[in-house]
């Protein structure tokens, strides 16, 4: 099952199938030809800008747009109470909860839309904001998850009948009395709370849309960036009452994604009341610090953590209680019934016999969302948890970090593995993984060379992270986003001269999409590359799928293209067989041609068959389809399951306690790989993230609710001086449910490094008595932690 | 903004100042009467149509908006469009030239050093300026210069691979070569990192 390799002896060559290819998108995009929301510039199109909140908390007493409708450039203002005359105040959220379109009664968090005005250019529209005259009437707010339970917290949803509390909902998973029972006769418990701050995923291209309603046709286009359009269009037929086959939803080149996308946002409801009401195209861009105050945050969970082991470092049992911050309204963009995401898969890359975990969601008085920046659907907390677990443990028995991961790793015959919470994992080879990991970066050295530094003073820290992601959401009978299955589809359809296209229901936002798919459909059709173009993002041309999140493309519609490619193979088998006048059992396919079993020199290609099944000869087609066209629904059997072992080298400047990474060395697992470049490309990116959110990002808020990190000045993002050079490598372990053997890969360096990076902080400052320390390690967190503790030595 | 892209504009109401500015883009000259507060990303936008050039953010950290001002790299997001005037702006649209592309472009391509392709104009943008200035940088010359342009989805790591790429190509080198030395280097310095001190 395990192939070996690294990423450098696994080029296959040549412009056929999988491998290193280069990027489709590259062209246009490096001429500054690609085409983004706002770019798009329709004949009579206007500008629209919402008017938002600047308190966190309040009613709203009276509200006068007088001033603003007499602004000469000012086409429309639309209010809350407009809204609501026509029953498009609320809409419903991807958690079955509902949020507010414009506000109507109160406000709930600082950045909630009140109101918007269309005017002739943007400018203008920002101008007439100004005019709006709103009355407040300040209440009290609760900011902090910990206090919303609180008998005397003010009550957020009273738009709720009978709602009393900020309770959003309970979940758990596993079993509770056989983890109290293996914490019962552990020799050694750890117990640790920890906070995953809430971040976001700040995409460059923020989010927007150009509304077109032709009042004639009764007919609506929307371009918007969005990752899911076809469930986009479903839910906008839903709110606004339009027919859905009248609704086309366009999601053109984005400007990446990283879950920020995939929830529908008033301002794209705002952008269709516009365009209805104007009679014109109505565009709607909001800027970074509307992006950052009022679109899906990510994380936020203040976990309470415990693990109980042997002593002599078997892990027994984890167990943990999350309180999720959900903000306002329940928004979160997760699967119906897992309202706290895959949290459940927090038993990690471990053989651990009994797990529980508790989620308590309340409601704050902030901005919706939760699932975001490459999550995988809180895997991300997940696999924090018990990687920082893990390290505390390896602390407390006084082990190695990584020994105590080498005799927990979850062996390679015991695949598919059941963990204690109902996940199965599909393949991995951990041990093996971790093996490489370790020598790749000289461990041994690096602990020796870690007790000279600090004999001299310096601290410097090794951390690792061993994690195992939960990707390609899923099999239909278990998962759906707002009561739609979470299956994917592909059509593939080979032309009269041999040329092919492949229309997609996902939707890339810089994943490579164009290149992979037709990678996919090239290998199984033996066809070049470049002979097979990728359509996706609009509804009226693709057919439906759930879109692109959960690193679900790969798993899902990457399926469905390798079967489609499959039954289109077969549709030819059928035609070579009557141009070689040969039974169609006698008929084999080999790698771009149809020949005759036993008599090889007898043989079509799949050109030849493509032309001839187009012809006045062809045979029936038994499927009543075009002669050599597919559309495959891929319900996956089950997720896959990427793994990675990573290790993160910091030196922390004992006088300031900046923290620099200067290593990070990585072995990721995501099976058959489709485009190396690809791959590396998103883990690059992942790492980065996790730099990014271990050290220096987080959206944080004074206790009167104002968000204190609502620009790029507050809210940091690594550059390239942040970054070292990173050393990746890869193992494949082919998914054994998935056609082509693939996994997802996306979103695993997001998950995985954010561990290995303050796992590696912490054991920096272990000399200082630093057992833990939460994210983001800023210098002056880091400093803090240092200060009080045990003197360093040295 | 007074209408003036317009195909049939509206007069400005008397109490909009507008200024009469000239500016060369991408060698040619762009004549038009704008409000003194027209940022210059959205001149080059709406105004021109030249959409390659993005905006990521408000607060002038992204760099996205990145064009060349008289050969400097600037933010085009905090210039008003006004202290364009007679000035000469490159914008992403005029870095080929005909159907040849800059070296600059050619390395992103080649080396991967774009995903969404967001801050790619930008990014180009100041690596092109760097160059001008400075025809053989080191990697952490590379960094720096682009310290000023975001980018949320490669790591960076290829961005420098592909203006070493570019840098090669501009030398007369083989710009593949030179990539192939950066990564063994970068290797060898791993190693040496690990390595026992």
């Amino acid at each position: 099952m395990t192939i070996q390799e690294t990423a450098q002896d696994a080029v296959p060559t040549g412009t056929h199938g999988h491998g290193r290819r280069p990027r489709r998108e590259a062209p246009r995009f490096v001429r500054g030809r690609g085409r983004y929301v706002d770019d798009i510039t329709l004949p009579g199109m206007l500008h629209l800008a919402i008017l938002r909140s600047p308190v966190a908390h309040a009613r709203i007493v009276s509200l006068d747009t007088t001033a603003a409708r007499a602004h000469p450039k000012v086409k429309a203002v639309v209010t809350g109470a407009d809204l609501a005359e026509r029953g498009l105040a609320w809409m419903p959220t991807l958690s079955e909860d509902r949020q507010a379109v414009l506000a109507t009664d109160k406000v709930r968090f600082q950045g909630q839309e009140v109101a918007f005005v269309v005017a002739e250019d943007r400018y203008s529209a920002r101008d007439a904001l100004e005019l709006i005259e709103v009355e407040y009437d300040e209440l009290p707010v609760v900011v902090d998850a910990r206090r919303a339970l609180a008998e005397d917290a003010v009550l957020i949803r009273d738009d709720l009948p009978g709602k009393t509390d900020n309770l959003a909902f309970e979940w758990e998973s596993g079993d509770a009395e056989a983890t109290r029972a293996a914490f019962a006769r552990a020799d050694v418990r750890v117990v640790q709370d920890m906070v995953v701050p809430r971040v976001h995923p700040a995409p460059l291209e923020t989010c927007g849309a150009v509304a077109d309603y032709d009042r004639v046709e009764g007919r609506l286009t929307l371009w918007c960036t969005s990752q899911a359009p076809h469930a986009h269009r479903m839910l906008l037929a839903t709110i606004s009452g339009l027919p859905e086959h009248r609704i086309r939803v366009v999601s053109p080149d984005v400007g990446g994604g990283f879950g920020n996308k995939v929830p529908i946002y008033p301002g794209y409801l705002c952008a269709i009341v516009g365009s209805i009401l104007t009679g014109h195209p109505v565009k709607w861009v909001e800027d970074r610090t509307e992006n950052l105050v009022s679109t899906t945050f990510a994380r936020d969970y203040v976990m309470h953590g415990e693990i109980a082991a042997t002593r002599d470092g078997r892990i027994l049992a984890v167990r943990s209680h999350v309180l999720a911050d959900h903000g306002a309204f329940n928004a979160a963009a997760t699967p119906t019934k897992y309202p706290a995401g895959f949290f459940g898969v927090f038993t990690g890359s471990y053989a651990i016999e009994a797990a529980y975990c508790h989620v308590t969601a309340v409601h704050t008085n902030k901005a919706p969302g939760g699932v975001a920046y490459a999550c995988s659907f809180r895997i991300a907390e997940a696999a924090y948890l018990v990687e920082r677990l893990v390290d505390l443990l390896a602390a407390e028995l006084g082990l190695d970090p990584a020994e105590l991961r080498r005799r927990n790793l979850i062996p390679p015959d015991a695949f598919p593995y059941a963990t204690p919470t109902g996940w199965v994992y599909d393949s991995g080879d951990y041990p093996t993984a971790l093996a490489r990991l370790l020598e790749t970066a000289g461990y041994d050295d690096l602990r020796a060379e870690q007790a000279e530094r600090r004999a001299r003073g310096e601290p410097m820290g090794i951390g690792l992270s061993f994690f195992t992601e939960a990707v390609g959401a899923g099999p239909r009978k278990d998962m759906d986003m707002a009561g739609l299955g979470m299956a994917d589809t592909c059509e593939v359809r080979v032309h009269p001269t041999g040329k092919a296209v492949v229309r997609v229901s996902v939707q890339t936002q810089g994943q490579g999409h164009e290149t992979t798919f037709a990678q996919i459909v090239a290998e199984e059709l033996g066809m070049a590359t470049d002979d097979v173009d990728v359509v996706h993002g609009d509804t009226d041309l693709t057919p439906f799928g759930l879109g692109t999140y959960g690193s679900r493309s790969t798993p899902v519609s990457g399926a469905a293209a390798a079967l489609a490619a499959r039954q289109v193979r077969e549709k030819g088998r059928l035609v070579a067989s009557s141009l070689l006048e040969a039974a169609p059992a006698d008929v084999e396919w080999e790698r771009g041609a149809f020949r005759v079993k036993g008599d090889p020199g007898r043989a079509v290609t799949l050109a030849e068959v493509a032309v001839r099944a187009y012809g006045p000869d062809a045979p029936p087609s038994p499927d009543g389809q075009g002669a050599l066209e597919a559309n495959v629904c891929y319900d996956p059997a089950s997720l896959t399951f990427p793994y990675g072992a990573y290790l993160c080298v910091v030196d922390v400047d004992p006088g300031t306690g900046k923290v620099s990474v200067r290593r990070f060395v990585t072995v990721d697992d995501c099976g058959t790989r489709i485009n190396d470049d690809v791959v590396e490309g998103q883990i690059h990116r992942g790492l980065t993230d996790g730099i990014g959110l271990a050290l220096m990002e987080q959206i944080s808020f004074d206790e009167y609710g104002n968000c204190l990190n609502g620009s790029l000045m507050d809210y940091l993002i690594p550059t390239a001086l942040e970054v070292p050079e990173w050393e990746t490598s890869m193992m494949v372990t082919p998914s054994p449910h998935h056609p082509i053997g693939a996994k997802g890969i996306g979103e695993s360096a997001t998950v995985g490094s954010p561990a290995a990076v303050v796992n590696a902080v912490v054991d920096a400052l272990a000399p200082y008595g630093v057992r833990h320390a939460d994210m983001p390690l800023t210098p002056s967190r880091v400093w803090e932690a240092m200060q009080g503790r045990a003197e360093p030595p040295g | 903004m007074t209408s003036l892209f317009e195909e049939i504009a509206e007069p400005a109401p008397d109490d909009v100042p507008v200024n009469r500015v000239s500016v060369t883009v991408n060698g040619k000259r762009r004549t038009a009467d704008i409000e003194p507060r027209l940022l210059l990303a959205h001149f080059l936008r709406q105004g021109l149509k030249l959409t390659g050039t993005h905006t990521g953010c408000d607060t002038t950290n992204c760099g996205a908006c990145t064009v060349l001002l008289d050969g400097k790299a600037v933010k085009s997001c905090t210039v008003l469009a006004v202290q364009a005037d007679g000035r000469d702006v490159t914008t992403v649209e005029g870095m080929a030239t005909g159907s040849e592309l800059d070296p600059v472009q050619e390395g992103f391509k080649d080396e991967h050093a774009l995903q969404c392709g967001f801050c790619t104009p930008g990014m180009m943008l100041s690596a092109r300026a760097l160059l001008n200035e400075n025809p053989e940088p080191t990697e952490d010359e590379i960094r720096f210069a682009l310290s000023g342009n975001l980018c949320r989805c490669t790591g960076y790591q290829n961005i420098v691979k592909a203006v070493l790429w570019a840098a090669a190509k501009e030398n007369g080198q083989d710009p593949r070569q030179a990539v192939a030395r950066y990564e063994a280097a970068q290797q060898g310095r791993a190693q040496q990192n690990g390595a026992h001190q």
